[in-house]
């Protein structure tokens, strides 16, 4: 059975290269979360030009924050275009 | 059947339209108010109006959205937009803590605090790129109905249903008593009754159309809520600094505060031990404490039930996924704000306030003096005369208000601001329209996930799987009422230790999901028995964690090791455990949190909130042991675990609809 063969070898590359974005952003999510917040007093030294905000009191406040809801977004169209690749994506 | 169905697709075609003229109207509503307040209508009037008629609104939401479908009740019949069921959710998932507390614990801990900002919003990260979406390919109604197909049958099922019902019904009372201390303390309504008020409105929202009516009314509550979070700092940013932007203008007031906090302390207004200076880290929390927090926040978002639950309801698992992205936007707009309201709010204390003569003291902190939420000297500052008769009793007191005299509670700063910023009662009114909409939007996500895993899991699947459909509804109604009236019966007592307990939710939630979610999607070869053990180990040494640390902890040092938990700043064991445990009341069970080790002992200075980072290593590494130690899963289970993670096709369970 060729077809089921080459079925086995689509989901394997598909599975391959979702793990690898989930990777991805698991590595961005954890610098986001936690490890830039640990430099948190070397960078409240460095303040935010005009708004005033020390940058490691921004980060915590507002910039992971950004960064998440931009990675989010951007997760669902970079995974859809792995589905669709490998054809395994819904039909629109 | 057939209209009704053409009914609601008219609906979901226009539903711009339809939440756009809602959105209007509210406005229009608010602006009603606010001439009628000027021509002289009274407060309370006032108030009423604005609880009476949004509860009307989302009571004739729920009405309407009434069905008699299985797939409508448990799942909206999965066709819910990207964009509205990211609306539900944040409506879903910000609590009345989050609307009323959130400011106040950031007025409170500076910093330290944005580990729940950080927490409550970083899980969504974790909800999309980990489980969310593949428990929606996968077709399950409820948590444990994935966690029993997975995982070999109603043994896993009912591992579900417990750790769902521990995780979700002190959340679900924390709701309904937080509806009711809202509607008591604006519209000066008696507690019980104000509670009792709120668990109507959540029944009418919630019981004629369980996830449908619960989907359609949290959109609608989400535009209340965001509406009424965002008005009054918009306003008090351009009053103070001439920009509408609160969340970019408060960077000034966090410099103002610094300043302010080194002069208070040049003018002896405070000393080094009472000040907590606003920006600097690690002086509430621990480093490791703060990042624990963090991490079971975040981990514990994406093992809620009722969060995990919104996104079965989308029509595709593309959809699944954007919806994750809008919900967490929709969030944002919340949660970057709280630090500005708290930083205004501090600037308001700390220049307004502290430093002040006894005598010329804002009058807007007497209406929350009066109900005993902000004192100075020790008393409540009901009035001038109160805070000069109390400072006169303090010996050495110079006249002015001192740091340390000054006491307030958290749910003040979101409450007060209105009037700080000297704005008409109307916005006020607004404010508690908003938290209501909060608080009762979570009850209703939270009711129903209990009502569901009870009247689906434990009663359809595990009791009598041939039940027809009229009666599977019934029953999930007839339960949805037990569970709700046991919530708000248990709420009206003002049990303080289940309000406690509710941030006990996101690490139990870690613990008993977490492991087994992922690793039944993302390793095939998780056996049901390693899933099984892994549960039970990891969801139960994070319950022990917790138990014993409140409630045993003479037993938790005499037989467990467990050593004080230490001073963030100084390093110090906050209780002194030789003498303690001298005490004749040291090795009381259950003791009331007099007890003097309660909350404050534990193992590596780890503090019982963030019991999930116990829990849930420990269930990742049984699930791993125990399924290589068994066979592997059947070819057959291993193809199904292939299904889900590919977005075509039909979903893995196909349940009975009709």
């Amino acid at each position: 059975m060729p077809n089921s063969a080459d079925l086995k070898a689509r989901e394997e590359a598909h599975w391959a290269k979702t793990s690898r974005l989930m990777f991805t952003h698991l590595g961005v999510w954890f610098f986001f979360g936690f490890v830039i917040h640990m430099f948190v007093k070397p960078l409240n030294t460095i303040v935010i030009p005009v708004l005033g905000f020390p940058l490691g009191f921004y980060m915590a406040a507002q910039g992971s924050l950004i960064v998440f809801v931009v990675m989010l977004y951007l997760f669902a169209r970079q995974q859809d275009k792995i589905d669709r690749e490998f054809g395994f994506a819904e039909e629109d | 059947m057939a209209t009704q169905s053409a009914g609601s697709s008219d609906f979901l075609n226009n539903l711009g339209r339809v939440y756009g003229i809602y959105t209007g109207g509210f406005v229009a509503f608010v602006v009603l108010l606010a001439v009628l307040e000027q021509v002289g209508v009274p407060n309370k009037i006032l108030g009423y109006l604005f609880v009476f008629f949004t509860l009307a609104v989302y009571a004739i939401i729920g009405v309407l959205s009434r069905t008699a479908q299985v797939s409508e009740y448990y799942v909206a019949g999965r066709s819910v937009p990207a964009l509205y069921n990211g609306m539900a959710t944040g409506a879903d998932w910000m609590s009345a803590a989050s609307f009323v507390g959130m400011a106040g614990t950031l007025f409170l801990l500076g910093y330290d605090g944005l580990a729940w900002v950080l927490g409550w919003t970083g899980g969504f990260v974790l909800v999309s790129i980990l489980i969310g979406p593949y428990l929606r390919k996968f077709g399950a109604y409820t948590v444990p109905d994935f966690l029993a197909f997975r995982y070999g049958g109603n043994f896993a099922r009912g591992l579900g249903v417990i750790v769902l019902v521990a995780c979700s019904f002190t959340y679900v009372t924390a709701q309904i008593y937080g509806t009711g201390l809202i509607a008591s303390r604006f519209l000066g309504m008696q507690f019980e009754l104000a509670v009792f008020a709120g668990l109507v409105g959540i029944l009418v929202c919630s019981m004629l159309g369980g996830m449908r009516a619960v989907t359609w009314t949290q959109v609608a509550q989400y535009i209340v809520l965001i509406i009424a979070y965002l008005t009054p700092i918009v306003i008090l940013s351009t009053k103070n600094y001439g920009f509408p932007i609160p969340e970019l203008t408060y960077g000034q007031a966090i410099a103002d505060i610094t300043a302010r906090e080194q002069q208070m302390l040049a003018t002896g207004l405070t000393t080094a031990a009472a000040l907590k200076p606003h920006i600097q880290p690690f002086i509430n929390y621990s480093p490791l404490n703060f990042f624990a927090i963090i991490m079971c926040m975040m981990v514990g978002t994406a093992s809620l039930p009722h969060i995990l639950m919104r996104y079965f309801t989308t029509p595709s698992v593309r959809e699944a996924r954007q919806s994750v992205a809008w919900s967490l936007l929709f969030i944002f707009l919340l949660y970057f704000s709280a630090p500005a309201y708290a930083a205004f709010s501090k600037l308001e204390v700390y220049t307004n306030i502290i430093g002040r003569d006894l005598t010329a003291i804002r009058p807007w902190l007497f209406n929350w003096g009066e109900l005993g939420l902000i004192q100075i000297c020790g008393k409540n500052a009901g009035s001038i005369d109160a805070i000069v008769a109390a400072c006169k009793a303090i010996a050495g007191h110079p006249g002015v208000v001192r740091l340390q005299d000054f006491v307030i509670n958290t749910d003040v700063i979101v409450l007060s601001t209105p009037e700080i910023a000297g704005l008409p009662y109307v916005i006020s009114g607004l404010v508690a329209a908003g938290g209501l909409a909060a608080a009762l939007s979570t009850a209703d996500g939270l009711l129903l996930a209990i009502a569901n895993a009870l009247s689906h899991d434990v009663y359809y699947k595990m009791i009598d799987p041939n039940a027809p459909t009229v009666r599977r509804l019934m029953i999930a109604r007839v339960l949805l009422l037990i569970v709700a009236v046991v919530a708000a019966a248990t709420a009206a007592t003002k049990p303080g230790d289940i309000l406690a307990m509710v941030g006990w939710a996101f690490s139990l939630a870690m613990a008993g999901n977490f492991p087994a979610l992922v690793m039944g999607v993302w390793w095939k070869r998780t056996t049901a028995t390693g899933a099984v053990c892994g549960i039970i180990a990891g969801f139960g040494l994070c319950l022990f964690y917790l138990v014993t640390s409140r409630y045993f902890p003479g037993a938790g040092v005499k037989y467990f090791g467990m050593t004080s938990l230490l001073n963030p700043v100084t390093g110090a064991p906050v209780v002194d455990i030789a003498k303690a445990m001298a005490l004749p009341n040291a090795m009381e069970s259950f003791p009331t949190l007099a007890h003097p080790l309660a909350n404050k002992v534990g193992w590596f200075n780890l503090t019982n909130i963030a019991c999930g980072l116990l829990g849930a290593p420990l269930g990742f590494a049984v699930i791993y042991i125990v399924s290589k130690l068994g066979k592997e899963p059947s070819a057959e289970m291993q193809a199904y675990v292939d299904d889900i993670r590919k977005p075509r096709g039909r979903t893995v369970l196909e349940e009975k609809t009709t």
